[in-house]
């Protein structure tokens, strides 16, 4: 049982991790209605600015504060030369444009910061710590803290500020947003630079774990199944579906991988996903519509 | 007559996908602190004319492609509505546009960031607004999805006079609400005229009751004005009810 236990912990906190990469997704396609498939070149290109700083003698905080900087320009860049060209068209040309914009970042990180593997080192060593008789990796629980840190900010930023609650107008409706005076530029132009700062946090925990590469955009793939669990729309959604996936598949793979020969990890979630698609379309916590005359 | 003009259009024309033309050569005007009814069956253009007037035709692919739009003798055709907001004009879209998801008081709270309030001017704005809509008061903490049609477009209304306008365009204020409450809006409406001095340009087919409440109106058909004058006159005139606004009377 405990071991069961610690299984299940590890897979929540691995969960996190997912979670984090979703929420980057959810924020702005509640904000333009796009998947943005960049998110994992923006979580990519965070991360190896960062470490490439980091690597060249910038100091770790120094190297945040540039970093972030990077991806706020990139945000303006993106309004001014994707969005603003592309504003009433469909939201398949929308999504096109970001596959564009996701070979366009990658091809930029490469080019300025090459190609090879970085090691990045926050400082936070992956060694087991007992709770209880329970064992739980301290790398593990230092990034669902700092997951946790920036959800309660992003809430704050939502609820508390007139510019989330204005983001959360133009998310229900962009006419009505309009109507009343928000400039949508302005507001894609912060959701793109909240979602890069939440790419570098995710970058950084993420190239912790696998070391700082290529393949670092391919946690994409990890945040489909929890979107698809957790709902496009919905934050809330995200944690839960990262949780779920990270705890189901940790299970699976322990307890029906031998069954049929493991390696089920990678694929696991895709099949949960499914099942939820066939049960609940809209996700867990997706905004319906709320039908009301 | 321009010394009191508050809005005035000239021959405006509007497209929309470039090949639909919805509007072709409106012209009418809107003097300080009048009520002005447009009015017409339902397809002749007079939300066009509405949001070609506030910049918002843009944002569903139209375009003012002929004419022009003065408002307080600035000529303001194709500004963005965020800027006409700022001076004063906002709209208040046909079927309320409510935003669902945030709570009542969210929706108004919202309506009043244009002009960048300090937070008490903007709770002096509040309460303002829910002296005039003490319903919404009551509903404060409620998602305006969960609301009522006359709850929501009271929140319509209520987050457009946040932004202290000095000209609403009022769009179809009566659709889809039972009798009582439509009276109670357009008392409110005249109410908000005659003490905060703000003039409105509203389009209803509901012609009966624009009428009682407005002091001029402007009859649209086919995207062209066909009648005009003061209301009690128009009122009077039973071809206008039988030829050019359908069935309501
Ligand atoms: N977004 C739009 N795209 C294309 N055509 C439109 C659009 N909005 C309105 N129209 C057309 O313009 C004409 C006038 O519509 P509208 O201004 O909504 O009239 P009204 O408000 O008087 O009912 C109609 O023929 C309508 O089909
Ligand atoms: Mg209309």
């Amino acid at each position: 049982m405990e071991f069961f236990f610690e299984v299940l912990i590890g897979g929540l906190l691995a969960g996190v991790m997912y979670s984090l990469v979703a929420i980057g997704f959810v924020l702005i396609y509640k904000a333009s209605g796009v998947f943005n498939f960049a998110q994992g070149a923006m979580v990519l290109f965070a991360a190896l600015t960062f470490v490439s700083l980091v690597e060249s003698g910038v100091p770790f905080w120094a190297a945040f504060a540039l970093t972030l900087a990077t991806m706020i320009l990139l945000a303006l860049a993106v309004e001014r030369w994707v969005l603003r060209p592309l504003v009433n068209r469909s939201p398949i040309t929308l999504f096109m444009a970001t596959l564009g914009l996701a070979y366009i970042i990658e091809g930029g990180a490469q080019a300025l910061w090459g190609a090879q593997v970085h090691g990045l080192e926050l400082g936070i060593d992956d060694v087991p710590l007992e709770f209880g008789g329970l064992f739980v990796s301290q790398f593990d629980l230092f990034a669902a803290a700092t997951a946790a840190t920036l959800v309660l900010v992003l809430s704050l930023l939502f609820n508390k500020t007139r510019i989330g609650l204005s983001l959360r107008a133009v998310a229900d409706d962009t006419l009505a947003a309009q109507a009343v005076g928000i400039r949508l530029r302005r507001i894609w132009t912060v959701v793109w630079a909240v979602a890069g700062l939440v790419a570098l946090i995710t970058g950084l925990l993420w190239g912790a774990r696998l070391g700082v590469q290529f393949s670092l955009s391919l946690v994409v793939l990890k945040a489909l199944p929890v979107l698809i669990i957790g709902g496009f729309s919905s934050v809330g959604g995200a944690i839960v579906g990262g949780l779920i996936v990270g705890a189901s598949e940790k299970l699976a793979e322990i307890y029906i991988g031998p069954l049929i020969g493991g390696g089920i990890e990678n694929w696991f979630p895709y099949v949960l996903a499914t099942l939820f698609l066939l049960a609940r379309p809209a996700g867990l916590f997706g905004e319906r519509t709320i039908e009301r005359v | 007559m321009s010394a009191q003009t508050i809005l005035q259009v000239e021959e405006i024309e509007v497209v929309y996908d470039q090949v639909i033309l919805a509007v072709h050569g409106v012209s009418l005007a809107v003097g300080q602190g009048e009520i002005v009814a447009l009015l017409g069956a339902n397809g002749a253009g007079k939300s066009s004319t509405l949001k070609a007037i506030s910049g918002l035709v843009g944002a569903e692919r139209g375009d003012v492609v002929g004419g022009r739009i003065l408002y307080r003798g600035a000529d303001v055709t194709r500004v963005s509505p965020d800027t006409l907001v700022r001076d004063g004009l906002v709209q208040v879209l046909e079927g309320r546009h409510c935003f669902a998801h945030l709570s009542v008081e969210e929706n108004l709270l919202i309506g009043g960031f244009v002009n960048k309030p300090s937070r008490q001017q903007l709770k002096a704005e509040l309460e303002k607004i829910y002296h005039y809509f003490p319903r919404l008061k009551e509903r404060r903490k409620s998602l305006a999805g969960y609301t009522s049609g006359g709850e929501q477009q009271m929140v319509a209304i209520g987050r457009a006079l946040m932004a202290r306008p000095r000209l609403v365009l009022l769009d179809e204020p009566s659709m889809g609400l039972a009798p009582l409450i439509v009276e109670e809006i357009f008392e409110i409406v005249s109410r908000l005229n005659a003490t905060e001095g703000v003039s409105f340009l509203l389009a209803e087919q509901n012609a009966s009751i624009a009428l009682q409440h407005a002091h001029r109106a402007f009859v649209l058909e086919s995207g062209q004005v066909v009648a005009s004058g003061a209301a009690d006159e128009l009122a009077a005139r039973s071809d206008i009810h039988a030829h050019y606004l359908g069935a309501v009377a």
